[in-house]
């Protein structure tokens, strides 16, 4: 069996972590196993259905209302309860902020290695192996774990969502609270941002740079963000350390790296550490007033001009568009 | 309270990566490398903790004598003392490894530590597990990704970032926190901190001392190979008025590409 943990926010369930359980799906297929899924917390069973609809031949349920508030080392231990009980072959995450706090906390419980932030996972001679981008996408790194259960947290937004027949068996276990009181707990949430999109979650990315000559013409990508569903708006390294908009727009080395179906970039000129981060974007297009920008070196789309000129009458052609 | 920030040396990221094949790893000649920049930001709050709070400020890394530069560079940024744990593997990419190596010297050396702060990620191996490992291993709380930090006694307040919010975490000390970008803004190295950092000895721990055995120092990853991504070819550049390109753009993500 290959378990995937599922996560939720307002009991539903992230997007990522189908991406997660339809890809479990797909290697148990191969070798010849079921996919099952882990959701933690209480009244969550209502969401089984669609966890069945991206191939959970089975879903556990860790019931304990103490779980309603996340803590790493809780669910650690709960999970490893579920893993002991059960002995899963691979345990897959999404590597979303809660995969990537609690996959290694779970895989050290168990004493096995962790395979992070895969964007390829294939059975080659029985085995799983993994693909990974390393050095924020310069390097590309392959290999497989030598332990057993393979910990695994897969990429947000690389893997697409599979489409099964069947009913799902819902299994209810009633999970334990470790002895000793967690020293770690999430006591609040604080969303002061709105709940905007994330730029490792979205869809498509306008990320603007230096071009954007300061931070009150960010508004002009929102602008673009708001007529487009599941955006977000992306920033280089440059326009965050000028203090332009916030570092979690920051895409490349030492911000997030990304893979969305779309990216636009106005005004980055291309910087490697800031490629990096997004070179394995589906599709990229650049507005850059420079005609040498590196970032038109891999451009599927580029256009040489004033972003000022031309975000103006494009954001009139994505309203016709949308209309 | 002491308080140990573990650093990692890395290419910095202006830097062009080189495989070789052979080894399936990255060719270090010619690359310049330095302290991981999320480990600086560790390493500052680290300093401001013990400027507000007293206590001691260790740097730790675990590597080959090529990292005792990074350490000077924490001497030099104001640590008291820095230690080298001296490993003689190059890369694992394997994280339990190295966890498991911090563990037990933390276990072996430091058991009264308050705080172990790292950077949320080496730039590099880009994992990000270390720090759950470590905290799991010693059986203390753990904030990742942390953008704020209190520290109040025996306890800790600590905002995590996540997907367009933020998490408030409650920890008790000693607990493992991992340092992002916003936590605060670096200090750079005085001239007499570097005149300072020179002078001091740094000692060196090898991995037998600790009494690991084999196994677990075995690592977990096997590397099947290392490759360079696929190069994307650059497409078509258009130039003209603003209001004929915008169209042409338009057209091109919603008939070409599809996206919009």
């Amino acid at each position: 069996m290959i378990l995937t943990y599922i996560e939720t926010r307002d009991n539903k369930i992230k997007k990522a972590s189908l991406e997660a359980l339809s890809e479990a799906g797909r290697i148990a297929a191969e070798l010849k196993t079921e996919a099952a899924a882990a959701i933690v917390g209480t009244g969550k069973e209502g969401l089984t259905a669609e966890l069945a609809a991206c191939g959970a031949a089975k879903v556990y349920l860790l019931e304990n209302a103490a779980f309603d508030q996340y803590s790493t080392q809780d669910y650690a231990a709960a999970l490893a309860d579920l893993v002991k009980k059960t002995g899963p072959s691979a345990v897959f995450f999404s590597a979303t902020s809660m995969g990537k706090d609690l996959s290694p906390r779970l895989a050290a419980r168990l004493g096995v290695g962790v395979a992070s932030e895969c964007t390829q996972v294939a059975v080659k001679d029985g085995q799983i192996e993994f693909t990974r981008p390393v050095f924020a996408g310069k390097a590309l790194l392959s290999f497989r774990l030598t332990s057993s259960p393979q910990i695994v947290s897969l990429r947000p937004n690389v893997f697409p969502l599979a489409q099964a027949a069947g009913a799902g068996e819902l299994i209810k276990e009633a999970a334990e609270v470790p002895a000793s009181p967690a020293t770690g707990r999430v006591t609040e949430i604080l969303q002061e941002r709105g709940g905007e999109m994330d730029v490792t979650e979205a869809d498509i990315i306008i990320s603007g740079g230096r071009g954007m000559k300061g931070p009150e013409n960010f508004g002009l990508l929102k602008e673009i963000s708001e007529l487009i569903p599941r955006s977000a708006v992306g920033a280089s390294r440059s326009a965050v350390d000028s203090g332009w908009i916030g570092h979690q727009h920051q895409v490349g080395q030492t911000g997030k790296t990304v893979s969305p179906n779309l990216y636009m970039a106005f005004g980055i000129s291309g910087a490697i550490q800031h490629l990096a981060g997004m070179s394995s974007s589906k599709v990229i297009v650049a507005v850059n007033k420079d005609p040498d920008a590196p970032i038109f070196k891999l451009a599927d789309f580029g256009v040489v001009g004033d972003l000022f000129q031309v975000i103006p009458p494009l954001k009139e052609e994505l309203k016709k568009l949308r209309s | 309270m002491n308080i140990l920030v573990f650093v990692k040396r890395v290419p910095d990221t202006e830097s062009k990566i080189k495989i070789n094949q052979e080894t399936n790893s990255i060719v270090e000649e010619g690359l310049n490398f330095v302290l991981s920049p999320y480990d600086e930001y560790a390493m500052e709050e680290a300093l401001r903790i013990r400027e507000s709070k007293g206590g001691k400020v260790v740097a730790v890394t675990v590597g080959r004598d090529e990292s005792l530069v990074i350490l000077r560079k924490c001497l030099a940024m104001g640590a008291d003392e820095a230690v080298l744990i001296k490993d003689p593997l190059p890369e694992t990419y394997d994280g339990l490894r190295t966890a498991r190596i911090i563990a037990r010297y933390v276990q072996a050396k430091f058991a009264d530590a308050g705080l172990l702060l790292f950077g949320k990620q080496s730039v590099g191996a880009d994992n990000s597990q270390v720090p759950s490992m470590v905290a799991e291993f010693l059986g203390i709380g753990q904030a990742n990704v942390v953008v704020k930090l209190e520290v109040e006694g025996e306890t800790a307040t600590a905002l995590r970032e996540v997907e367009g919010a933020q998490e408030k975490i409650s920890l008790t000390l000693p607990a493992v926190v991992s340092a992002q970008k916003g936590l605060n803004d670096p200090r750079y190295e005085t001239l007499k901190g570097i005149m300072m950092a020179k002078k001091k000895e740094i000692p060196v721990v090898t991995i037998e001392e600790l009494g690991l055995k084999p196994d677990e120092l075995a690592t977990q990853v096997a590397i099947v190979r290392m490759d360079l991504p696929p190069s994307r070819q650059a497409g078509r550049v258009v130039t003209g008025p603003p209001e004929e390109t915008a169209r042409q753009l338009a057209d091109y993500l919603h008939n070409e590409a599809k996206v919009i």
